[in-house]
């Protein structure tokens, strides 16, 4: 049997990885919520966002964190300009059709990264890559804390922006009733973009904390995708609060999986609970049926 | 009777054609142009006939030609054997995807995601498992003779896959056609209405979702005996779900010859991008890519849909 000493650095382990799956959910949730629609380019936006923050390390030395006013930003105008200048003008009021552009974008996305970039995996070095401190029987990379620290931050001022501000009003009554909110004068356009570049400034945030310990590839999104695709079909889809459980949840299964199965048998566990909370549960654990 | 005689016209053009090239790469281009007409034809059944929009297709191919390597390799079976195998094997894991996945009422992109979902577990099993080679893969040993499904040129191949695309063609010329047919493309328009009227969604998804598996297995065990190797990452990734869903939605979908065109298009797209760029890995995906991004914008019935307007005006 395992010991605490084996299970608690492992826990410990999950609920870092998974706060970061956890944001990159909640932007995932966010534009599912407003738009109704599945963005099938969220891995591929969240390679980009890291090919940047690599990019930024290794031209100009600008440290990942630093990065952050840089990236974010980026991240949110290159959102909003994708859903106002192709999304939006692909949809033709088919949902379908949004589910299809956002496949070629991220197609047309992540084989551009493999032309440029070549299917090298990349890491960057830093003063704190290899900075461990202890808890209790446990090592935590200091990295990984910063991204448990950052990612739950992150996470409050993106809910705090949705609940507390007049954008997120809008927001919220957009995803609710579109038409009504048209009438009061919501200009649904802009509000749909504008959830569709927070969601990437998501990513961004999450790029900035992911690659001190992680790496990047040109295939890197698709195993993060479909993660946090997980976590939204289970923590209920356009859910916060269950995309936020639902990330520390599967950081955990993972990391302990990982533990006992090994690594690609760990993985098949998250596929395998997608595809049954799909099948049985698509309102999510915490979601009410649509 | 229109939609026969012109797939036996069409088989005739491309016979004829085949006979007088000697050029390889002309060869080379016809066989896979067809093959990619099976993947486009195969997706469309469910895709375009059924609404039912699959991001996995690869998980009926990637079985096909697993089925076709395995039958081979460890059960002794001769490759036409191992062919009725793959195709009875890739059919049965579409109506046990499509059981699951109807019965629970997943549709739009749930479903899309969970038939992704599937290819991935099938490849992640694939490299863990013992008897698929795992992530090497496994290699067919070249014996060259029609008996064994290999031949020495290209002619024959393209005879095998054009048999292949032919019967695809029937089959969807039968779809437009028949009581089945027309329930299927109720379901698609309206499943409501369709269930109102005495449908049974379930079971004509199921049947569809079968159908497509099948072709689509097909096109697995051809592409195992022409390239006589497969892998997890060929078999179950996502280039092949993705050139059979951009070749029927570029072609137009749910027509007959939509997904001939939208294969033809975009090979021509690729040859010529293959004699501006050179080899790049990962270019013909982006052309792919962007090519499905502008359609949707701009001609969301396909190129089909443009030649409709073209013969109305």
């Amino acid at each position: 049997m395992l010991g605490f000493d084996i299970l608690f650095p492992s826990l410990l382990n999950g609920l870092t990885t998974g706060a970061v799956y956890a944001l990159i959910a909640l932007g995932l949730t966010l534009i599912y919520g407003v738009l109704h629609i599945i963005n099938f380019a969220h891995g591929a936006a969240l390679m980009v966002a890291l090919y940047a923050v690599y990019l930024l390390k290794t031209h100009w030395g600008i440290d990942p964190y630093l990065a952050l006013p840089l990236v974010v930003p980026g991240m949110f105008v290159l959102g909003y300009a994708l859903q106002r200048g192709v999304i939006n003008r692909a949809s033709h009021g088919k949902d379908e059709n949004i589910l299809l552009v956002t496949l070629g974008l991220s197609i047309v996305l992540e084989n551009l990264a493999l032309i440029v970039f070549k299917s090298d995996t990349r890491t960057i070095e830093t003063a704190y890559t290899l900075a461990t401190v202890q808890i209790g029987p446990a090592f935590i990379a200091v990295p990984k804390l910063v991204a448990f620290g950052g990612a739950l931050v992150s996470a409050a001022l993106l809910m705090a922006i949705v609940s507390r501000t007049d954008l997120g009003r809008a927001i919220r009554a957009v995803a609710k009733e579109k038409q009504g909110a048209r009438l009061m004068g919501i200009d649904v356009e802009h509000v749909y973009a504008m959830s569709f570049g927070i969601g990437l400034a998501c990513l961004g945030a999450a790029a900035c904390f992911l690659l001190p310990a992680y790496y990047v590839n040109p295939q890197v999104g698709g195993g993060f995708v479909l993660v946090a695709f997980t976590i939204v079909v289970l923590g209920g889809m356009g859910s916060f609060a269950g995309a936020l459980l639902g990330g520390l949840l599967i950081g955990v299964v993972e990391s302990i999986g990982g533990l006992m199965l090994g690594e690609s048998l760990g993985q098949i566990g998250i596929f395998g609970l997608f595809i049954l909370v799909l099948l049985f549960r698509p309102q999510g654990l915490f979601g009410a049926r649509a | 009777m229109k939609d026969m005689i012109r797939i036996v016209l069409f088989a005739v053009v491309v016979l004829l054609a085949t006979a007088w090239l000697e050029s390889g790469v002309w060869l080379t281009f016809i066989m896979m142009t067809l093959y990619a007409t099976l993947l486009a034809q195969a997706w469309n059944m469910l895709g375009g006939f059924g609404g039912q929009f699959s991001f996995g297709h690869a998980l009926f191919f990637g079985t096909g030609a697993y089925v076709q390597a395995i039958a081979q390799l460890q059960g002794g079976f001769n490759p036409w054997l191992a062919l009725c195998a793959a195709v009875l094997v890739s059919a049965g894991v579409g109506a046990a995807v499509g059981a699951l996945t109807f019965r629970y009422g997943l549709k739009g992109s749930y479903f899309a995601l969970v038939t992704l979902a599937f290819a991935e577990v099938f490849r992640i099993v694939a490299v863990s498992v013992g008897f698929t080679g795992g992530g090497v893969g496994l290699m067919l040993p070249l014996s060259e003779s029609a008996a064994n499904m290999q031949f020495a040129s290209r002619k024959g191949y393209i005879t095998l896959v054009l048999g292949f695309v032919l019967a695809a063609l029937a089959v969807t010329a039968w779809l437009r056609r028949s009581r089945f047919g027309a329930q299927l493309q109720a379901v698609r328009d309206n499943e409501d209405a369709a269930r109102a009227l005495g449908v049974d969604p379930w079971r004509t998804k199921l049947g569809a979702i079968t159908l497509s598996g099948a072709f689509m297995g097909a096109a697995g065990a051809f592409y195992l005996q022409v390239f006589q190797y497969i892998d997890p990452a060929i078999a179950f990734g996502p280039q092949v779900s993705v050139e059979a869903l951009v070749g029927a939605i570029v072609g137009g979908m749910g027509t007959l010859w939509g997904p001939v065109l939208g294969a033809l298009v975009l090979h021509l797209l690729a040859e010529l991008t293959r004699n501006l760029f050179g080899a790049l890995p990962g270019i013909n995906l982006v052309i792919y890519g962007a090519v499905l991004v502008l359609i949707v914008m701009f001609l969301p019935r396909g190129m089909a849909g443009l030649l409709d307007r073209w013969k109305r005006s």
